[in-house]
């Protein structure tokens, strides 16, 4: 039998703004789908979005939502969390909102490993404003923002979230809604910061003028440049440049999380424990 | 009323008061001169199980905050003017969304970076407008020790009435001044919290944004059963973006009109020595206390001279204000700024002959400053 998506939908906010074709949709039910098969009540979660397209997501599903300023989902989910560690905490941001204004949340939501999802929908351009530079448009594209070509180095969004200590790394894209679905859980299921990379299409504003301006050429583009993470590491640095890893990139499920370790602080506080101190982390610089 | 006294600095007071006041969760950023709040916070929540947590910057502080806010418990932040800059556009979230948070600011000299560590009154016209669009703010400024306690207590109280971002101004001097407060029980406080209005009804029937022309929002906490939707686009009823014509109106007209229409409930003034006053000083925060110690003088050298002091500086006491000026010779503002609430106090009473004293080199006013500016009217 089909899977009924009405029961996470806000059926009256459809059809959704988004343009015929875009890959937001599909993204979304691949996170209803994920929602469903964990079991998780309704009530229990809370999806945080930004602004921009993928800032509409909040809106169109039916649990705790906010819709927040841009680029500062991950500040406001970690509030959201904090006074709530056992509810499921959601970020849904586009590129521009994650990487480039919202950079610095994302980097210390990353870091304190707070149990938070984030769902970055990378579609390489800013398209709610009509096709300007964003931190992951490939250099050398058009954008209107920079119409002889864009110079600006093309951001590795793993890769940042890598570095600055998520405990769960993965990157899909919407061509594969099953694989993206099954990410989802697994992100959803991680204690600590779960960072997902997902590619996704803007034919109208990033394709029409880099000749993809179909939803299928966009997403071949996006097909020619991914490449699952296992054959990707079989390929010298030369090949590895112009494309993209996907699958889960990292999953360190030891990694202390930021809820249970603000506990500690508490017992501290109320006596129940001594000082936390250098001798409590492994690393001790 | 029953009192205790505390020796204890104004900062440390603002802070003990938040957790008297029932305040579950803070998100800060360091700056001077307000940091000591945030020190007593990460001390006090945790160990009333709440949580204090340092962001990566003033936006992720205050962003959290709200967060928490929405989520349902009593949130702060605290911050100086720069920090106010930062935090405006999320405030603006907060007056849109009306979510309940009380936001101190230390206030330090300006504009920029300015004098981190000395006094000013700088963001007293910032506080009345911190975020673009319209709403009303509301703005509470203590005058003394104690006041950084009560003034706290008041806003969070305010905020869940009003359902909207509440400012306690103290400036560098007051947040900084040590000394004995007498302020009331901790039980006294517990008794006098009002918490912010909850739906109970069932869910289907539950519209968090249908409210009286002259009421606030009713937003149940999170993970309850009852699902809605905040957004800082204009919205409708259960909260989802709208351009309908009538309903962005009545929104914006709302979130006016709430405050506007209840300022019986939010002013709160000081008027020393004015009953038989000849000139008016208008003066707030610590440089009220310099006008009270120089209006002293001034009498006993038998210059009728007293103080009105605005305690809510915003929505203003304008009824107030023009029914003393209007029997009052001379009116004088004596602030730490050039003259952002003379402007208020020249609106309020239509007079554009209201002198002032002002300093903005970051030292406070001498009573003597006071004394000689009013021989000199």
């Amino acid at each position: 039998m089909a899977f009924n998506y009405d029961k996470y939908l806000r059926l009256e906010k459809m059809p959704t703004l988004w343009c015929w074709g875009c890959g937001d949709g599909v993204i979304l039910k691949a996170f209803v789908r994920a929602i469903d098969k964990l079991g998780i009540n309704k009530d229990d979660v809370c999806v945080v979005s930004g602004i921009g397209c993928s800032g509409r997501f909040s809106s169109y599903v039916d649990f705790n939502t906010v819709h927040t300023t841009h680029g500062r989902t991950v500040a406001f989910a970690t509030g959201i969390k904090l006074v709530n560690p056992d509810k499921y905490v959601i970020c849904v941001a586009g590129d521009g909102d994650a990487l480039a204004i919202g950079g610095n949340h994302t980097i210390h939501g990353c870091r304190r490993n707070i149990d938070i999802t984030m769902i970055v929908i990378n579609n390489f351009i800013y398209g709610l404003t009509n096709s300007q530079t964003s931190p992951t448009t490939p250099q050398g594209m058009w954008t209107v923002s920079q119409k002889a070509g864009n110079i600006d180095p093309t951001f590795n969004a793993t890769d940042l979230a890598i570095a600055a200590g998520a405990s769960f790394v993965a990157r899909e894209t919407m061509l594969d809604p099953k694989k993206l679905e099954k990410v989802f859980v697994k992100a959803l299921e991680h204690r600590g910061f779960a960072f997902l990379d997902v590619m996704s299409n803007c034919h109208i504003n990033l394709g029409r003028k880099n000749k993809m301006a179909s939803a299928m050429e966009n997403l071949e583009w996006i097909d020619s440049i991914t490449i699952p993470k296992k054959k990707y590491d079989e390929l010298s640095p030369e090949e590895q440049l112009n494309k993209f890893p996907t699958g889960i990139l990292k999953e360190d499920t030891q990694a202390a999380e930021y809820c249970d370790m603000y506990e500690e602080i508490k017992k501290v506080h109320q006596g129940n424990r001594k000082t936390i101190t250098q001798n409590d982390f492994e690393k001790k610089i | 009323m029953a009192t205790r006294e505390i020796i204890s600095s104004g900062n440390e007071l603002s802070a003990l008061a938040a957790r008297d006041a029932g305040c579950k969760f803070f998100g800060g950023y360091p700056i001077t001169p307000s940091s000591e709040i945030m020190h007593e916070m990460s001390d006090m929540m945790p160990e009333i199980g709440g949580v204090c947590i340092q962001m990566e910057d003033e936006i992720a502080g205050v962003a959290a905050a709200i967060g928490a806010g929405m989520a349902g418990v009593r949130t702060m932040t605290a911050t100086s003017g720069p920090g106010i800059s930062l935090k405006a556009e999320n405030l603006g979230l907060a007056q849109m969304t009306e979510v309940p948070l009380v936001v101190v600011n230390v206030m330090r000299g300006g504009p920029s970076t300015g004098l981190p560590t000395r006094v000013s009154q700088g963001d007293v016209a910032q506080a009345k407008n911190p975020s673009h669009g319209d709403y009303k703010s509301i703005t509470l400024c203590a005058g003394s020790l104690s006041e950084c306690y009560t003034e706290t207590v008041r806003a969070f109280n305010l905020a869940d009435r009003f359902m909207q971002p509440v400012f306690v101004l103290l400036d560098e001097t007051i947040g900084h001044m040590h000394g004995k407060a007498v302020v009331p029980t901790e039980e006294e406080i517990r008794d006098g919290i009002v918490p912010r209005k909850q739906f109970d009804g069932p869910a289907e029937e539950y519209f968090p944004y249908q409210c009286e022309h002259d009421q606030p929002a009713v937003l149940n906490p999170m993970f309850k059963g009852y699902r809605y939707h905040f957004t800082g686009l204009h919205h409708d009823k259960k909260g989802f973006p709208t351009e309908e014509i009538e309903t962005c109106r009545k929104l914006i007209q709302r979130l006016e009109d709430k405050v506007e229409l209840h300022k019986d409930e939010i002013e709160l003034n000081e008027e020393f020595f004015l009953e038989d006053a000849e000139v008016m000083i208008v003066a707030y925060g610590s440089v009220s206390l310099a006008a009270k110690e120089a209006i002293r003088h001034l009498r006993a050298e038998g210059i009728k001279a007293g103080l009105f002091r605005p305690i809510t500086l915003w929505p203003s006491p304008q009824d107030r204000m023009r029914e003393l000026a209007a029997r009052i010779p001379k009116v004088l503002c004596v602030e730490l700024n050039i003259g952002q609430y003379r402007d208020e106090v020249q609106r309020s009473t239509g007079r554009l002959d209201i002198e002032g004293l002002f300093k903005v080199n970051g030292r406070p006013i001498s009573p003597y400053e006071i004394v000689n500016k009013v021989k000199e009217l």
